[in-house]
């Protein structure tokens, strides 16, 4: 009986409020899901200003990534409730587009005096709009993400060290300009003895399960020439996933794999990779730029003992990974508004700023384009260096099932050493045109 | 009420006598009792099993509630059963099948040996051998992932010490050669257990009178090894193998968490494959035709070694 | 003692003593170890050697309760007085708590799926058990055989469907879904089972007790019930454990609300990098109970494992 009148006393309140103004709704309890890593948890404080300023409650949900994709697809598949917020991967809006997962937000963005020509070309493309090429949003640039590398500035600039690799090689030890030279460097390091310790080459993504080996190894494919579909024709493959270009590219990543990862590291993602390099395992680690701000302030390897470099060069041009992601409004929510509140609040410029000071990368060009920030922190110019050269996975709504086989080939290929790299890559065409057809595209 | 009471009872076993009995018949009881069960195994089980049949003829997938869904006829089948990579994890599936089962009731029967020579305390160290079969396997399996762990981890360093070989020169997970070892070894330490127990309740089955009897005869303890131990424990080792046999034909959560099915494709039992079909790539269709065939051959399989086993135990 | 021939001798004895002894602590060391481990520092969990001697702190348990985030180059340096003892270990690493894990929850809600789903399936498994025990059931060895049946399905076989079925009736991540279908896997055990121990009484008490004016109801509920009630308690810790530590359906059917400990467990990372000492925290407190049960109720588990498979 009581609960019963409580509710009826905050409905009438909630009324009243809803007719004295349109943005002061009754408070609501949201949910924000996310992957669990460092930016998240930096998101949550950030959040504490917007609970303050608009009387909602924050919860949060964050899953960790090798099972990010499949705990939030299956909970959007589902059509379930949990999440009222979602800051997806780029690679879903596709299918969360099309199969009415998002809401679509052009509507508000245009109400609210968002545009989306002041971010970051690359993460409007890449985390908002679906089609792609097309003014329909689907999300607000939330979170800016790249493959780049980090490497033990300490190590590389001993003096014996410089001395024993110009005389092997000729050049002066330091950020690889090309994947080559990235090679030759981790080549020689691999089982070196620094302090006492056996160190390798570099730690790189291998990971089998979710997503990881394929974020790792388009670095190499993107740099030799794979493309994913002919530029005039989409959707025609041969040639183009299987060109002599790609082959080398695969061919590039097994040898790195071969010749310089750590022992054990055959099914490794990001967390992986940043423990092997912590721990002083690794000269070089290949890793979501996310990871920098960790660095820098870790003990051991922080605090300018270590540099940062875009992804080098290859034959075929030079590229990253795209990683990062939006925020989306989920369709199945029943609590909109105040999700569109939070993103209201969340694309002010000084909320952004602040953003990116506690660790969260900005897409707000505004923040980035400021003199001051590539100077702001040692990684913020690889940072927009790289965001100047990224490319992405397919973000059809059938990536699942592109990725899928992607993984399962180049795992095989790379790790398990079965085939060749052309197999590999031609057994990919097959699959992906297979999944095309039963998309109905082809 | 209180006629159809008896003539209920009358067909009761336990016979004229109860025939005063007050309050519902017994038929009733009977129904009341049992509908709730079978009601409830027929909603989360049969009728699944029905839909998901129904759902292997179709191309319908989950997760594009908007796009038509097609009966394709047989189309489904045909391509898992002429898909290459599927049998791949056929095999996958019968390496660790075969392997685990051999180990299992190899060590499982020595123990089982063992512990019924009713040393002391053999009680509290059978209940020991038997704590990791009580364990979460998905826990338990991603704790293993660290054990393996080249260099760091328990495992390889233990391996090392007793061999001698540098602990990261190996990884089990890694490695194509090691992986499907690493899942067979990781089972069978969970498992053989189960197979001890059985085993034990078959010799604590066989009564001394028949060894005592085989003593009179001088029959030496090898040849009563070999002609009574084994054959009257033979049953329930069967009966070991063929839960054994199930249960790892529907491995999931061990495998999933310590392998992912990695390196490649080398450890990715059926049930993984299926769960990626169905719930990553959400074919599911596909993955419907794919449950359906796993489930017939499990039932086939098993059926056709029930009769195996009852002619066994007939002897 | 009098002489028997099947009686080994103390040397067998000794010997098999040993093996069987050697043998269980080999298969110790892993558990050992994720208790061990829990204990640990993160460096000393990735030392290499392996540190089997090391000393002990509670960082894993803490950082098994808590979410953290890095401490900004500013915040370290303002000096915080008045933290509590684990605000302090978390600070000393260079991080500052935002708040509760999911642990607790996790952890919980296996407890209330755990113990819901075996009590339903405990009392369904009984009064169908009864039935089949003491009335003519038509086809009774069919329905029987149903019944055990049921268990062979690969769940990941059936998933597809309880998936689309939960999703149309909103049962997806919720408590009473995964209660209804942890009773349904249990339910084929425990019929089985407890039958066999209904079985076991001598039918001769409840025909006694119906004689002297008790109800078939009044029969069951005070003769039949206490003399199984061993018997179905064990049933119980086997449909109790089964659903604690069931992965494949919770990793499927549930996500923030109600998932349970084992799909939450092995994704337990720290502020950066996996957090290894966290991860055995968080085994060694979910594993512990069933350890521990095992240990004390060993005599009605062992017999019902072999109890459950020889019968058939």
């Amino acid at each position: 009986m009581k609960s019963k009148l409580m509710k009826s006393v905050i409905g009438i309140g909630a009324l009243a409020a809803s007719t004295l103004g349109p943005s002061s709704a009754q408070a609501e309890d949201l949910t924000l899901c996310w992957a669990a890593w460092d930016p998240a948890n930096a998101l949550v404080e950030l959040s504490k200003d917007f609970e303050s300023q608009s009387g909602h409650n924050m919860s949060f949900e964050f899953v960790p990534w090798p099972n990010f994709a499949d705990r939030m697809l299956n909970e959007l598949n589902s059509g379930g409730q949990l999440c009222d917020l979602m800051i997806g991967d780029s690679q879903w809006i596709g299918g969360a587009a099309e199969n009415g997962h998002y809401i679509k937000m052009n509507d508000f963005f245009e109400k609210e005096g968002i545009d989306m020509a002041d971010f970051i070309p690359a993460t409007v493309t890449g985390y908002s709009e679906w089609p792609k090429g097309t003014p329909n949003y689907w999300a607000l640039p939330a979170f800016g993400d790249v493959v780049g590398w980090t490497y033990r500035k300490d190590w590389f600039d001993r003096p014996e060290l410089q001395a024993e690799f110009k005389e092997k090689h000729g050049r002066a030890l330091d950020a690889p300009k090309t994947l080559e030279e990235l090679k030759q460097i981790a080549e020689f390091f691999q089982e070196r003895e620094i302090d006492g310790k056996k160190v390798y080459g570099a730690s790189i993504y291998t990971e089998r399960g979710s997503e990881g080996i394929t974020m790792g190894v388009t670095n190499a494919l993107y740099n030799y020439g794979f493309q994913y579909e002919n530029p005039e024709k989409p959707y025609e493959l041969e040639g183009f996933v299987n060109s002599e270009g790609a082959v080398a590219g695969l061919e590039f990543y097994k040898a790195l794999y071969d010749c310089c990862v750590p022992p054990g590291s055959s099914d490794w993602y990001m967390s992986e990779n940043i423990d092997a390099f912590k721990s002083g395992q690794v000269a070089m680690q290949m890793n979501f730029a996310f990871i920098w701000p960790g660095v820098e302030s870790d003990p051991n390897v922080g605090g300018g003992k270590s540099g940062y470099f875009p992804n080098p060069a290859g034959p075929g041009g030079q590229f990253a990974q795209l990683g990062g992601q939006g925020i989306s409004v989920v369709a199945y929510s029943e609590k909109q508004d105040a999700a569109l509140e939070y993103i209201k609040w969340f694309a002010q410029p000084e909320v952004q700023k602040k953003w990116w000071e506690s660790g969260g990368y900005s897409a707000l060009s505004a923040v980035v384009d400021d003199p001051g920030f590539a100077s702001s922190q040692p990684y913020a110019q690889t940072f927009l260096d790289s965001m100047a050269i990224v490319k992405d996975f397919w973000a059809e709504p059938a990536y699942a099932s592109l990725l899928q086989p992607m993984q399962s080939r180049i795992h095989n290929y790379v790790i398990a050493g079965q085939g060749t790299a052309k197999e590999a890559l031609d057994g990919m065409v097959k699959d992906w045109n297979e999944v095309f057809e039963d998309e109905g595209i082809k | 009420m209180s006629e159809e009471t008896n003539t209920q009872s009358k067909q009761s076993p336990s016979g004229n006598r109860l025939s005063k009995v007050r309050g519902l018949s017994d038929r009733a009881i009977a129904w009341i009792f049992i509908s709730p069960t079978i009601l409830i195994l027929l909603a989360i089980n049969i009728f699944p099993l029905i839909w998901t049949v129904y759902l292997s003829f179709t191309n319908y997938r989950v997760n594009r509630p908007n796009k038509e869904v097609e009966f394709v006829g047989l189309r489904n089948y045909e391509r898992i059963l002429s898909d290459s990579d599927i049998w791949i994890t056929m095999q996958a599936t019968a390496h660790f099948l075969i392997w685990t089962i051999i180990l299992q009731v190899v060590i499982g029967f020595t123990l089982a040996y063992l512990i019924n020579k009713k040393f002391k305390g053999n009680d509290l160290w059978t209940t020991i051998i038997v704590l990791p079969m009580m364990l979460s396997p998905a826990v338990v399996g991603n704790f293993w992932t660290f054990l393996y762990q080249p260099q760091i981890g328990l495992f390889n360093y233990v391996v090392g010490f007793v061999s001698g070989a540098d602990p990261s020169s190996f990884s089990m997970i890694g490695d194509v050669a090691l992986a499907p070892w690493s899942i067979v070894i990781v089972d069978t330490w969970m498992w053989t257990p189960f197979v001890m127990l059985i085993c034990l309740a078959g010799l604590r089955s066989i009564p001394d009178s028949i060894y005592e009897a085989a003593e009179c005869d001088r029959a030496s303890k090898w040849r009563q090894f070999w002609t009574i131990t084994i054959p009257m424990v033979l049953p329930f080792l069967m009966l070991a193998v063929l839960f054994r046999g199930i249960e790892n034909f529907k491995m999931f959560d061990l495998v999933v968490q310590l392998t992912g099915g990695g390196p490649g494709s080398i450890t990715e039992l059926t049930s993984i494959n299926l769960k990626r079909e169905a719930f990553e790539k959400w074919r599911t269709g596909y993955a419907s035709a794919y449950a359906v065939i796993l489930f017939v051959s499990i039932f086939g399989i098993a059926s056709i070694y029930v009769k195996a086993l009852n002619k066994v135990k007939s002897r | 003692m009098s002489f028997s021939v099947t009686e080994p001798s103390n040397r067998q004895k000794w010997i098999s003593g040993a093996l069987v002894i050697g043998y269980a602590i080999i298969t110790l060391l892993p558990l050992f170890w994720i208790v061990a481990t829990g204990f640990k520092s993160s460096p000393d969990s990735i030392a290499y050697p392996p540190k089997v001697i090391f000393e002990p702190t509670v960082e894993g348990y803490v950082n098994l309760f808590t979410t953290q985030t890095r401490l900004s180059q500013d915040a370290i340096s303002e000096p915080r007085k008045n933290l509590s003892w684990y605000e302090q270990l978390v600070r000393e690493k260079g991080n500052t708590i935002v708040g509760p894990s999911r642990f607790s929850e996790r952890f919980f809600n296996s407890v209330i799926i755990g113990f819901g789903s075996t009590f339903f399936a405990i009392l369904l498994g009984t009064i169908s058990a009864y039935a089949f025990s003491r009335f003519r059931i038509p086809l009774k060895d069919d329905l029987l055989f149903f019944i055990l049946s049921t268990r062979m399905m690969p769940p990941i076989a059936v998933a597809i469907p309880i998936f689309l079925m939960f999703r149309h009736l909103g049962l997806n991540d919720t408590h009473a879904g995964m209660i209804l279908l942890y009773t349904a896997v249990n339910l084929s055990l425990a019929v089985w089972l407890i039958n066999g121990f209904i079985d076991e009484i001598p039918i001769e008490y409840e025909e006694a007790a119906l004689i002297d004016g008790y109800t078939r109801f009044q029969a069951f509920y005070k003769v039949v019930l206490p003399q199984a009630a061993t018997g179905i308690a064990s049933t119980a810790i086997f449909c109790l454990i089964f659903a604690w530590n069931e992965y494949a359906f919770a990793v499927l059917l549930t996500s923030g609300t109600a998932q349970t400990a084992p799909p939450f467990i092995p994704t337990i990372i720290g502020v950066a990098g996996q957090d290894w000492p966290a991860v055995a925290a968080g085994a060694t407190l979910f594993l512990l109970p069933v350890m521990i049960f095992t240990i004390i109720l060993r005599k009605h588990l062992l017999r019902g494992i072999t109890f459950g498979a020889v019968r058939k």
